[in-house]
């Protein structure tokens, strides 16, 4: 097995307050994981971690066989990241956005180009290149941000609730579009929400909940003849 | 090209492109200078009787004088200025990507100031033109002499308020520091009144001024403008900016986890 993310034993404290305590986890390559959890469970402290935003003493981070401690850059340069907020220039073309992404990543020219060109295509945004971000809608903005987190070929994508704010329509499709990124083109990803209908039977399944890792396997598997939600309502709540 | 250069292109790039779209910020950076130089300086410098002082060899008029101290000003506004967009970015998420990119902090950064320097030497520039439409001129080649200057002050500057940013973690936070570091350092320094028309009034507040790193950046550029280098100058601009910059690259140290926030 080709191992695509390794969380090993992660914690994290804000002052008094542990945000993580002490979780692991290990995603093949190629494996689409979703990372289940009420608000304030520590997603977002681990997707701090996770993009190196801040470090922690204790525990490791492992991407696609880099060390995020000991080789930050080679392990960044193998990630592609869509965060939670909103992260276009608005007032700049879609394209103008994919080319300042590409160019942080040393590409330019014609192969930051054809990069570009393949990422939008992949997303069904090509048509779209000229606009200005502001004048997309949320679905739309997400799908670039995603096709912008292509552009350097990732082995690993990290998504952070990425269908927060978009209607059930875009929701489904964004959803749909990156599980089919994660079966073809042998992408890992992590795919953070507390949504239960956006992870599908064959995902693997990670449950946080308070910073402690509750459950992880396979959503079918998991959830048994139970219907997935009232299954993370009960682990969730019982622990409440 | 070598991907440190492809970056800093980039990110300068982007700062222009920006700018060009924020035609309303540059007008209101125009502004707020011009309203110094046309208004206040017209109505006080009857105020202010200016002696003979380095570099001038002549006497000069107030408004000739705050010339300097004004470029001076757009060069601090615009660092404080992209110090808040950086707070801004930081909570939108834009500056949560540029720490995503592959390479070191402290490059990133500096071409992020490079950027946010490179436009505010722009706009001294057409404040300077402005100005010379007025007949309140420099020295020909001070135009030219003075673009070092300018470079390392805005850098200087630009530092202030980037090790600013990494230190202030909410929006609101912000307005305090306008009042706490923009109005100090402008208003305890030479760039409205020389030094030894403050120390007739209070040689405390003198000494204040002369350690004040602006006064410093302003009289560097104050200088240059006459084609002259002023030294001692250059030599407080160059250590503020290390200094500054240090800081700034320990503030958004990852380790120090002063960039993170509560999930």
């Amino acid at each position: 097995m080709t191992v695509g993310l390794q969380v090993d034993n992660l914690r994290y404290r804000y002052g008094a307050k542990e945000a993580l305590k002490g979780v692991s986890f290990t995603l093949e390559a190629g494996a689409f994981g979703a990372l289940l959890g009420p608000n304030g469970a520590g997603k977002s402290t681990l997707y701090g971690l996770l993009t190196r935003l801040f470090t922690t003493s204790e525990g490791r981070i492992e991407i696609a066989g880099h060390d995020l401690k000991a080789q930050p850059r080679a392990a960044l340069a193998r990630m592609g990241v869509v965060f939670q907020n909103q992260t276009l220039d608005l007032d700049l073309s879609v394209r103008q956005n994919l080319s300042y992404f590409a160019s942080l990543h040393g590409l330019s020219g014609r192969d930051a180009a054809t990069r570009i060109d393949a990422a939008l295509d992949r997303l069904n945004m090509r048509e779209r290149a000229g606009e200005k971000a502001r004048a997309l809608n949320g679905g739309h903005r997400r799908r670039t941000e995603i096709a912008r987190a292509l552009i350097h070929k990732p082995d690993v994508l990290l998504l952070d609730e990425p269908t927060v704010g978009l209607d059930a329509a875009a929701r489904r499709s964004i959803t749909d579009h990156v599980h089919q990124l994660c079966a073809e083109d042998g992408l890992t990803v992590l795919w953070a929400t507390h949504l239960t209908d956006e992870v599908h039977d064959p995902d693997r399944l990670i449950v946080i909940h308070q910073g402690e890792k509750l459950a992880d396997g396979h959503a079918g598997d998991l959830r048994g003849g139970a219907d997935l939600s009232d299954y993370f309502l009960s682990l969730t709540g019982a622990q409440a | 090209m070598n991907i440190y250069l492809t970056a800093l292109s980039a990110i300068v790039k982007r700062e222009a492109l920006r700018f060009v779209h924020q035609r309303e910020r540059f007008i209101a950076a125009m502004v707020r200078p011009l309203m110094w130089l046309l208004v206040f300086a017209a109505g006080f410098r009857a105020a202010l009787g200016l002696s003979i002082i380095p570099p001038y060899q002549t006497y000069i008029t107030y408004e000739t004088y705050i010339v300097p101290g004004l470029c001076g000003m757009i060069l601090l506004f615009n660092g404080m200025q992209s110090s808040l967009s950086l707070v801004y970015d930081r909570e939108m998420g834009s500056m949560r990507l540029l720490l995503t990119a592959p390479l070191p902090r402290w490059w990133l950064l500096f071409s992020k100031l490079c950027g946010s320097t490179a436009i505010s030497i722009l706009q001294v520039y057409t404040f300077l033109a402005v100005a010379a439409l007025f007949d309140i001129t420099v020295e020909p080649w001070g135009y030219v002499a003075a673009l070092p200057a300018l470079l390392i002050a805005g850098l200087m500057l630009g530092a202030l308020g980037l090790a600013l940013s990494s230190f202030i973690k909410q929006l609101e936070n912000f307005a305090g520091v306008m009042n706490f570091v923009i109005f100090p350092m402008f208003f305890l320094s030479s760039a409205l009144y020389p030094l030894w028309k403050m120390a007739e009034s209070s040689p405390l507040l003198r000494d204040i001024c002369a350690m004040n790193p602006f006064t410093h950046a302003v009289e560097l550029i104050r200088f240059a403008l006459y084609l002259r280098l002023e030294p001692m100058a250059l030599l407080w601009t160059v250590l503020a900016l290390v200094a500054f910059m240090l800081l700034a690259i320990w503030g958004y140290d990852p380790e120090r986890g002063m960039t993170r926030r509560k999930g």
